[in-house]
């Protein structure tokens, strides 16, 4: 399976001894080499980009919602109102080094060009995304025959943002389409800590409440 | 006709307009034959002069001036007392010690743009070369013009570059001008409630406040004040149309209704009924007692011309390519003169040009005006995003 034979260790994620940040955006901010320059896709109130400034990251931000938009530049960030599914073909190629789409891709209209477009835009990309493949998620639809709600989406099925739930291997699968490289691919359980990597794939689709990838181009482009 | 009855006689005199015009309250910089203004339309104009306001003080490394480019109808007097009408100043409630653009930290300069009628040289001034005002005889100016203007001010004043250049509507198209034509001047930029071109709507309503102007018997082709006149009918009536751009329905409908004037039943008249009336008539009848009519052709025309994208080949991220300078674009919901789709289009032409730019819609229903007004929100992210350019400018974060 392409997610094994691709996906590299992951060199630890440094401890936050402050709790002040998520661990899933200690672990994307793993990812990204000092002095990058990033765009942040869905970047809610910009928790995750005030994290990649404190590091000396170039960050800037897209946010649909006006209330995100406005407290992140009310916190001095680079933020812009807009929507990955029609505002990234805005952007010019090559115009980032890495572009984040962290617990959006769900959420937007068409996932594919939306993917396409954060590796053209930028030369890597770091997405993270819910694991519908989650075992908890598994069991409420199986015994509970109702469509899963946790702790990370409580919404009901009604009136949830999230349209497109996909499980880590819907997203390998995806990725293997499109001719997207993976560089790095972790599984975080239910406590934000990554599923051990010796693991084979499908317990990373059982256990992992969400999956970070590192995305580079793939084939020909080089 | 229907009289605009209601619109009073100007209980300030042109005398005193035109005293503004050549010596202002305000200090002034003059700029003899040998510093002429090179302006668009081709015509050197000197002399000149360029009349200012500032506030707060000019810190000892000249890194902490901010520079407000004020809107069509408004002028130099953003946080004092203003000359001839006696009102507060025009932005008060953004301006002073502990406000988004906090005196007791920020040099604050404000000048009236050329062609203005508060002191700067515009056709309300004298023609050296007549020794009466300009009038018609005053050269076109644009936005770009207005701009050099100001860099010529600052220069005199000795600073060199600008912690920020800030402005709502013409302001904010003076201050893209900034960005595209001295971007190492401008260490972040905030232009609000604008474009970087007037629309075709927006001439549209222009050249009906300019008819209204000129078809008021009392224009006499520009030469009014040899009359001892103004067309202060017709101006009312532009700047009534105009006031309709900046509000929205909603804002209008909120603040007046169709609810009667001092009155339970219609009239069966042209009287104003309608309290909307009455406010339109006041508006007209209160700017014409303070602007001049001439300037109000010369400066919507300026606001015509702009097109930043026109100077480079039609590609508007060309005028931004490469700059360092910070930007915050701010737009309101309810703003159909300059609607946030403007502003969004500024935005993509930025981040195609790698700039970088924060990009905030603010809700209200206040319209274009909304800049102008007590909106929480602006205020936050403006003061949020100065002090951001504050610090990375270095500059002292107690003030001074």
């Amino acid at each position: 399976m392409a997610l094994q034979e691709q996906a590299l260790p992951l060199g630890g994620i440094a401890p936050d001894r402050t709790g002040k940040y998520r661990t899933d955006h200690l672990l994307v901010a793993e990812m990204i080499a000092a002095g990058s320059k990033v765009l942040d896709v869905g970047c809610g109130d910009g928790e995750l980009l005030q994290l990649l400034e404190s590091r000396g990251i170039d960050g800037r931000g897209i946010e649909l919602s006006r209330e995100g938009v406005n407290r992140c530049v009310a916190k001095g960030l680079a933020v812009v109102q807009g929507d990955a599914d029609t505002d990234l073909v805005n952007y010019p190629d090559d115009a980032f080094d890495y572009v984040i789409l962290s617990q959006t891709l769900q959420a937007t209209r068409q996932p594919k060009p939306v993917l396409e477009n954060l590796l053209r835009i930028g030369r890597r990309a770091v997405v993270s995304f819910p694991n519908f493949g989650f075992w908890k998620m598994r069991l409420q639809l199986l015994v509970g025959g109702h469509m899963p709600r946790t702790e990370n989406l409580p919404a009901t099925w009604y009136d949830t943002p999230n349209i497109h739930f996909c499980t880590i291997k819907d997203f390998v699968q995806l990725c293997d389409e499109i001719n997207v490289k993976m560089e790095r691919a972790v599984a975080l359980d239910l406590y934000g800590r990554p599923v051990p990597l010796n693991l084979p794939w499908w317990v990373w689709n059982m256990f992992g409440e969400q999956g970070v990838f590192l995305l580079s181009r793939g084939g020909q482009g080089k | 006709m229907t009289q605009l009855q209601s619109v009073p006689s100007p209980s300030i005199h042109s005398e005193d307009r035109a005293h503004e015009a050549d010596h202002p309250t305000s200090p002034v910089v003059k700029f003899g034959i040998e510093q002429p203004l090179k302006l668009d339309c081709g015509i050197d104009l000197a002399p000149f002069q360029i009349a200012y306001q500032t506030y707060g003080e000019l810190n000892a490394d000249r890194s902490n001036a901010i520079l407000i480019c004020h809107a069509l109808t408004l002028d130099q007097h953003v946080a004092n007392v203003h000359p001839l009408t006696g009102k507060a100043g025009w932005w008060e409630i953004m301006v002073g010690p502990g406000r988004p653009l906090d005196t007791d930290r920020y040099f604050i300069i404000c000048s009236n743009v050329i062609g203005g009628c508060m002191g700067s040289t515009g056709p309300a001034s004298t023609n050296p070369a007549t020794g009466k005002a300009w009038g018609l005889d005053f050269p076109i100016i644009t936005i770009p013009d207005m701009v050099r203007a100001q860099a010529m001010l600052l220069d005199r004043l000795g600073i060199q570059t600008l912690l920020c250049v800030i402005g709502g509507s013409m302001g904010g198209m003076q201050v893209l001008q900034w960005t595209a034509a001295y971007p190492e001047r401008v260490f972040s930029a905030l232009p609000v409630a604008c474009s970087t071109r007037h629309s075709a709507q927006n001439i549209a309503f222009h050249e009906l406040g300019r008819q209204a102007v000129m078809a008021d018997p009392d224009w006499h082709h520009g030469r009014y004040f040899e009359r001892s006149t103004h067309p202060h009918r017709g101006l009312a009536v532009a700047r009534m149309a105009g006031h309709i751009t900046y509000l929205s329905d909603a804002a209008l409908h909120r603040k007046f209704g169709r609810r009667m004037q001092d009155r339970e039943l219609p009239t069966f008249s042209f009287d104003a009924d309608f309290q909307v009336e009455s406010y339109l008539r006041y508006q007209g009848s209160s700017f014409v007692e303070r602007f001049d009519a001439n300037s109000y052709l010369y400066l919507t025309r300026a606001m015509d011309y702009f097109d930043i994208a026109a100077d480079h080949d039609g590609v508007l991220a060309e005028a931004f390519r490469g700059i360092k300078t910070r930007f915050c674009v701010v737009s309101f919901t309810s703003d159909w003169l300059f609607p946030t789709s403007e502003s969004r289009a500024l935005v993509h032409a930025l981040n195609a040009s790698s700039a970088r730019v924060s990009f905030a819609e603010i809700e209200t229903d206040r319209g274009h005006d909304a800049f102008l007004l007590d909106v929480p929100e602006f205020f936050d992210i403006s003061r949020a995003f100065l002090e951001s350019a504050g610090k990375a400018r270095g500059l002292d974060g107690t003030g001074g």
